[in-house]
């Protein structure tokens, strides 16, 4: 997994409350379908028109958030289903970084499965990085720095945030947690064989 | 110090004390189904690793799959070859499957507790959302993404972080033609469906006592919708009775073992719980939902309410409904009865004692789809196919179907219809559909009426 320190760039803003998966990728996109190329698919109800031409006014299709790896959301961003591929469709956009006022949890597990960084902030700072991103566009950056973690908005003000401090290491070395894990492999086995004698009636029966 | 029921289904689980309330999470049993479950067994091996523990895991496919009468796996072209793979890898790791047509074949949540692979006390994922069903038996059972699945395939454990705690009580008496769908329902109207994020919810009080164990699973299933990823409820004779005799339920002295320890997975008096709610069951009518978020939900007796922000403005303009207008009265053109939510017997009971004879409105498609291959035979053994048939509903095969739509079904543009499943997401049931959320008794009333009515006076 690629390493997280800072993203700049222009914050594009999807303010309304409750995105949920469906509105990110629909299911029927998912079918058989694999981590990659799935951009195209990524909010399409809202990016493309019926007759398949874009739609100027979704904010994605706007010249200066078309390569915006930072995406401004609403209340309860990404709720829904337990869908990865919504994160994967919005990472092949070229999204790293969500900042919204809360977050679906299992959406938010997501992120951070695939080196994307959910921010949390309260929802006057998120509008004032949307007001402030408004005003001039195209030079209006917004940087995330994971390391500091502090938001710093288009007009230089710093906003703290906080996250797991877990996820910041993992996210900020890159770390592979099945392979952490695979490290505990005795532990797991002890635990297994302790918990077969204290609750046989969770292993029996269940002989392949 | 007095443990809430959630602490005594997390701590006996804990492998690993990582920190920071992290943990690493020995996972009990893991459930796969045809949209994420031959990737997620190919991840694993790409990955190098192989499956920790195949006897752990079960696998059937239900999304994408046609509920046509007599369909193959092929009869939804679309779905044909992720269940195909699906096929191979469980071949290749040993793991069970139960395909269609097979007893034991069905939505995962609703074969999960019927074969009894999810007992209380034990940790349950799936790469789905609405594993938070499968707590209705007392299990700590949740959804979990693509990645944190392949975690689990490859090490049987997963890390976690604690999450705070909730207590939704339902005190006092469901009153007659409410159910265990009108009780979460309003809850989330209440709640909001963003109020039980970060929380496991424990649903207690005399009127979750009083359900019957499928009704648990109903109310533990919209546990997501109001943004938990876990809900449950303390076992107690009636999940016993529920599970006994099951196929892999405990036998004999280890039976007797379970049960012992099951009665000790309750909320001590004086458990501290981080956020308490209270509703008393008895002032809950039936629910439906007027908007394309389970929070839009009234009383069925409601009006539409006023817009209270664009984002109800743009539901209603969705939905087709005006504020101010009577819910009731409002036409439907489909009713979908099935899904994790409502789609086992007691669901199919409930809606065909509504019919008492009499037709489906000429204008109304409705569909009746079994929620697994179990509750399909034992509906027809007890003749509710034909009540449904003979009333006008079209009898169909197990699976997701008209939840989800990524079978090749789905609701036409611009029909509404009234649906047992869980979410009325814009275009869930299809480009344009337009989903109201209600229990099976209201789906088959409006059948009936081929219009949106109160089912304790039709
Ligand atoms: S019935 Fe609907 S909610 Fe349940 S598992 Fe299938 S698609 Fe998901």
């Amino acid at each position: 997994m690629d390493a997280f320190t800072t993203i700049t760039g222009p914050a594009a803003p999807l303010l309304r409350a409750n995105i949920d998966t469906d509105m990110i990728i629909p299911a029927q996109r998912l079918i058989g379908a694999g981590r990659d190329g799935l951009g195209r698919f990524a909010f399409e109800r809202f990016r493309f028109n019926a007759d398949g031409t874009e739609n100027p006014d979704f904010p994605l299709n706007q010249a200066p958030y078309r390569a915006s790896p930072i995406l401004l959301g609403g209340e309860n961003f990404g709720c829904g289903s337990s869908r990865e591929g919504a994160v994967w469709a919005l990472r092949d956009l070229g999204l790293r970084c969500f900042i919204a006022p809360s977050f679906g949890d299992i959406f938010y597990a997501n992120c951070f499965q695939n080196g994307m960084l959910p921010v949390r902030l309260a929802a006057a700072d998120v509008q004032r990085i949307a007001e402030q991103t408004a005003a001039s566009p195209s030079n209006a950056y917004t940087s995330v720095d994971l390391e500091r973690q502090v938001v710093i908005t288009p007009n230089g003000e710093e906003i703290p945030f906080s996250v797991d401090p877990r996820k910041r290491s993992a996210l900020l070395e890159g770390l592979d947690e099945i392979a952490l894990t695979m490290k505990r492999r005795d532990e797991i086995l002890a635990w297994q064989a302790r918990d077969r004698a204290a609750r046989p009636w969770a292993w029996e029966g269940l002989t392949l | 110090m007095p443990q809430t029921l959630f602490d005594k289904l997390w701590a006996p689980h804990v492998v690993a004390d990582l920190g920071d309330d992290w943990a690493l999470l020995h996972v009990d049993r893991v459930l796969l189904h045809d949209m994420s479950g031959a990737r997620a067994l190919t991840e694993v091996g790409e990955r190098g690793y192989s499956l920790a523990r195949p006897d752990l895991v079960f696998a059937t496919p239900d999304h994408a799959v046609s509920s046509a009468p007599g369909r193959s796996s092929a009869t939804f072209a679309g779905g044909a070859r992720p269940i195909e793979r699906l096929r191979q890898r469980v071949r290749e790791t040993g793991i069970r499957l139960f395909d269609l047509g097979q007893p034991g074949h069905g939505i995962v949540h609703v074969m999960a507790p019927e074969l009894a692979i999810v007992l209380p006390g034990t940790t349950l994922v799936c790469g789905d959302s609405h594993t938070c069903t499968n707590g209705g038996v007392g299990a700590l059972a949740f959804g979990i993404g693509a990645s944190e699945l392949t975690h689990v395939l490859a090490t049987q454990t997963l890390m976690q972080r604690r999450p705070r705690t909730m207590r939704l009580t339902f005190t006092g008496t469901l009153p007659p033609g409410v159910t265990a769908k009108d009780m979460i329902l309003a809850a989330i109207g209440q709640l909001g469906t963003a109020g039980g994020t970060g929380f496991a919810v424990e649903y207690a009080g005399e009127a979750v006592r009083a359900l019957p164990l499928e009704a648990r699973l109903t109310l533990c299933n919209l546990s997501i919708e109001m943004g938990a990823k876990m809900g449950f409820c303390a076992p107690d004779d009636v999940t016993f009775a529920y599970l006994k005799g099951r196929r892999f339920a405990p036998t004999g002295a280890a039976w007797d073992a379970a049960v012992a320890a099951w009665r000790t997975l309750r909320s001590d008096d004086g458990a501290v719980f981080d956020r308490e709610v209270a509703i008393d069951a008895g002032t809950i009518a039936p629910q439906i939902t007027w908007g394309t978020s389970p929070e839009q939900v009234a009383p069925v007796t409601a009006n539409v309410p006023y817009p209270a922000g664009p984002a109800d403005q743009a539901a209603l303009d969705y939905i087709g409904l005006a504020a101010g207008q009577a819910l009731i009265g409002t036409p439907v053109d489909w009713v979908f009865i099935g899904s994790c939510t409502n789609s086992r017997l007691s669901d199919l009971r409930d809606a065909a004692a509504v019919l008492r004879g009499r037709k489906v409105a000429p204008h109304v498609t409705a569909w009746v789809v079994p929620g697994s291959e179990t509750v399909k035979r034992e509906a027809e053994a007890e003749g509710l196919h034909a009540q449904f048939l003979e009333a006008g509903f079209e009898w169909r095969e197990p699976g997701c179907a008209l939840c989800v739509c990524v079978n090749g079904e789905s609701v036409p543009a611009g029909k509404r219809s009234v649906s047992t499943s869980n979410r009325n997401f814009v275009g869930r049931q299809g480009t344009g559909a337009r989903t109201h959320l209600a229990s099976p008794a209201m789906a088959a009333a409006a059948a009936l009426a081929g219009a949106i009515v109160d089912v304790r006076s039709y």
